[in-house]
C-alpha cells in the first residue's frame, strides 16, 4: 500500500476515513434502521403480547413456553424438516447429474440446455404453487396421465396428506437451475490434466467423478447444500399459494403448514405480533445453528484449491 | 484460485472431434429429457390459457378450440394492466435503488482504507446470515408508524440502504479494478464521486448489470411482502393479485382454473422475456455468486 510518510499520510487517510463514510452511509442507516433495531425490538416484542392495536404488554418468556407446547408449531416443524429432508439432498444431487451432463456435452448444445434449465428460476413462485395445484391434481394432472402410460396410479398429490410434501418437494425441484449453473462452472475449472492423469491410472468415468469431479467441486457443492438449506427451511410461497389464503379451507392444509408459514398467519393473520416474534428467533436459532453445523463439517471433507482469498 | 491450469475450459468431450459416439447420444437425450421436464410446465401453462373452460384438463400440447375467451374473462375480472403497472413501478424502483445504493457502499468498503473496515464488512457480512422473519415484524410497524402500508413504497424503499449479497458482490468486482487508473484520475483532479461514478461504475458494468437483473427478479416474483403490505387491490402488484384469483377461482373457490391459468401466464411472461434479453448476465452472475464463496 503505497502511503506517502509522516503528516501528508496521515491527512489524506484523514480525508479517506472520511470518505470511505460517506460511501458507506446508505448501508449504515439502514443497517441501524432496518437491521439493528428491528432486532432489539423484535427481542423486545417476542416477550411481550402484541395485536398492534393495543399496547404491547409485557409477560416475560410465556411466549417461548407457548412455543414449547403448541402442537400445530409441532406440526410445522416436522413438516419443515420433513420437506427440507427430502428436498435438499434430491435437489443438490440431482444438479450434480445435469451439471456432469451439462458438462459432458460442452459447447454450444450446454449454452441452449443450461438456458432451459434456468427458465423455472424466473417463474414467481406464486405461479409454481398455481402449477402445482394443475400438474399434480390427483384426476386430471399431467403429471398423473404420465405416470399412467406406464401403468402407475399417480396418488392424489395435492389432497392427500402424505402426498403433498412430495408434491412440494417435485415442484420446488424446478428451480433449480441456479444450483446447476454454479455446479457448471465449477467443472469448468477443474484442470483437465486431472481427468487424463486419472485416466492414465485407469479410472473409468465413475471413478473419475467420485475421486477427481466431486472433491474438486466441494467448495460450491457445500455452498450450494448451505444456501438450499437456509431457503428451504424457509420456504413459503409455494406451499401458502395452494394451500393457504381467503376461502381456501377445501384442502386439508395441514400437511403443508411450513414454519415459516405458521409465522405470517401468527403475525399478520391472527395478529399474534408477540408470539410470532418468538417464532422469528426459533428460527433464526435453527438456521444459525444448521449453518454453524454444515460450516463445520465442510472442514472435513471440503477442499479448497489452493488458498482462496 | 490458483492460475495456468491448462487451456481453460475445455471439457473432455470437447477435444474429441464431435462425433456421435453412443455416450455423446445417451448424453444428449438424457438432457433433452431434462429439458422436456423443466420447460414443459410452461408449454402446458401457455397452451392451457387458450383452451375454453372445458378443455384446460385435456392435457393437449396444442388448444383443439384456441380462443381468447379467458383473456377477455381475466380483462373483466381483474385489474391486470393497474397490476403490471404497480409492478413495473415497484420493480424498476426497487432494483435502481439497491444498485446504486450497494454500489456506493461496495466502492467505499473497496477503494478506501479505513479504521474497523475488516470488521464493519464482516458485519456487512453477518447480515446475510438473519432470517428475513426477525426483522419483518418490526419493519412491517415503521412502515405502519408512517402511514405507509397499503401503499407500494415498503416494497422497495428499504432498497435505498442497500442489501449485504450485493455489496458483498460488486465489491468482488471493484477489488479487480486497477487501483493506478484511479489514482491518475485523482491526480487528475477528479474528486471521490466522479471517481465513482464516472469510472469505476461504468468499468464494472457486466456486475451492476447482474445486480440489477436479480433485484428485478427477486422483485417482480415477491409474494410474502405484497400480502404483507398491501390490501387494496388497486395497489396490488401481480402476484399479489394472482394469488387472490386463486383463492376467488381456483383452490377453495369457483374452480374457473382457466381465470388462474391465464393471470400467471401473464405474470410469468414479462420475467421469460427479460430473461432472454439478460440471459448471458444471469448466467455470468450465478457462476460468479457460486464459486467467489
Amino acid at each position: 500500500m503505497p502511503t506517502a510518510p509522516g503528516r501528508a499520510g496521515r491527512a489524506r487517510r484523514r480525508r479517506d476515513t472520511r470518505a470511505a463514510l460517506l460511501f458507506i452511509s446508505p448501508w449504515a442507516v439502514g443497517f441501524l434502521v432496518f437491521t439493528a433495531w428491528p432486532m432489539l425490538y423484535s427481542a423486545y416484542l417476542s416477550l411481550t403480547d402484541y395485536d398492534v392495536i393495543n399496547a404491547p404488554r409485557f409477560v416475560g418468556l410465556d411466549n417461548y413456553r407457548q412455543m414449547a407446547e403448541d402442537p400445530q408449531l409441532l406440526l410445522a416443524i416436522e413438516n419443515t424438516v420433513v420437506f427440507t429432508l427430502l428436498q435438499v439432498p434430491l435437489q443438490v444431487v440431482v444438479s450434480l447429474g445435469l451439471a456432469l451432463l451439462l458438462h459432458q456435452a460442452g459447447g454450444r448444445a450446454a449454452g441452449f440446455f443450461r438456458t432451459a434449465f434456468y427458465l423455472p428460476n424466473m417463474t414467481p413462485p406464486v405461479a409454481l404453487g398455481v402449477l402445482l395445484l394443475l400438474l399434480f391434481n390427483g384426476q386430471v394432472g399431467l403429471v398423473n396421465e404420465v405416470l399412467s402410460w406406464v401403468g402407475i396410479q399417480g396418488p392424489a398429490w395435492t389432497t392427500d396428506p402424505d402426498w403433498v410434501k412430495p408434491g412440494l418437494v417435485l415442484i420446488s425441484l424446478l428451480t433449480m437451475g441456479s444450483s446447476v449453473i454454479i455446479l457448471l462452472a465449477a467443472l469448468r475449472n477443474v484442470p483437465g490434466e486431472l481427468y487424463d492423469a486419472a485416466r492414465v491410472d485407469g479410472a473409468g468415468f465413475w471413478r473419475r467423478t467420485a475421486s477427481v469431479t466431486v472433491p474438486m467441486i466441494s467448495g460450491p457443492l457445500f455452498f450450494i447444500t448451505v444456501v438450499n438449506t437456509i431457503a428451504a427451511l424457509q420456504s413459503f410461497s409455494e406451499a401458502y399459494t395452494a394451500y393457504f389464503g381467503a376461502g381456501n379451507s377445501t384442502y386439508s392444509n395441514d400437511a403443508a403448514l411450513f414454519y415459516s408459514i405458521y409465522l405470517f398467519r401468527q403475525a399478520f393473520e391472527f395478529l399474534q405480533m408477540g408470539y410470532a416474534s418468538a417464532l422469528a428467533w426459533g428460527l433464526f436459532v435453527v438456521v444459525l445453528a444448521v449453518t454453524l453445523v454444515q460450516v463445520r463439517l465442510s472442514r472435513r471433507f471440503v477442499y479448497y484449491e489452493g488458498e482462496q482469498r | 484460485m490458483t492460475g495456468e491450469t491448462g487451456p481453460p475450459s475445455t471439457p473432455p468431450a470437447v477435444r474429441h472431434r464431435r462425433r456421435w459416439t453412443p455416450s455423446r447420444v445417451l448424453v444428449t437425450a438424457a438432457l433433452v429429457a431434462a429439458t422436456v421436464v423443466f420447460v414443459y410446465p410452461f408449454v402446458w401453462l401457455v397452451s392451457a390459457s387458450f383452451k375454453p373452460r372445458s378443455q384446460v384438463f385435456d392435457n393437449r400440447l396444442l388448444p383443439q378450440d384456441p380462443t381468447l375467451a379467458t383473456y377477455v374473462q381475466v380483462w373483466d375480472e381483474a385489474p391486470l394492466l393497474l397490476w403490471l403497472g404497480n409492478t413495473l413501478l415497484v420493480t424498476v424502483l426497487a432494483a435502481t435503488a439497491v444498485t446504486v445504493s450497494s454500489a456506493l457502499v461496495a466502492w467505499g468498503f473497496s477503494y478506501f482504507r479505513f479504521r474497523f473496515r475488516g470488521a464493519l464488512f464482516a458485519l456487512v457480512l453477518a447480515t446475510m446470515m438473519l432470517p428475513g422473519a426477525v426483522t419483518m415484524i418490526p419493519t412491517f410497524l415503521i412502515w405502519n408508524s408512517l402511514g405507509l402500508t397499503d401503499s407500494l413504497v415498503p416494497l422497495w424503499a428499504g432498497n435505498l440502504f442497500g442489501s449485504a449479497f450485493y455489496i458483498f458482490l460488486l465489491r468482488q468486482f471493484f477489488l479487480g479494478l486497477p487501483r493506478e487508473v484511479f489514482e491518475a484520475a485523482t491526480i487528475d483532479g477528479a474528486d471521490n464521486w466522479q471517481l465513482f461514478w464516472r469510472m469505476a461504475l461504468p468499468l464494472t458494468k457486466p456486475a451492476v448489470v447482474v445486480t440489477l437483473l436479480f433485484e428485478f427478479q427477486a422483485a417482480w416474483t415477491d409474494l410474502m411482502r405484497p400480502l404483507i403490505y398491501l390490501r387494496s387491490s388497486e395497489n396490488f402488484t401481480v402476484p399479489r393479485g394472482l394469488k387472490t384469483l386463486v383463492d376467488t377461482f381456483g383452490a377453495g373457490g369457483e374452480f374457473q382454473w382457466q381465470v388462474v391459468i391465464t393471470a400467471s401466464v401473464i405474470t410469468t411472461v414479462p420475467m421469460v422475456v427479460l430473461f432472454f434479453l439478460g440471459q448471458k448476465h444471469f448466467v455470468a452472475g450465478i457462476a460468479t455468486s457460486g464459486t467467489t464463496r
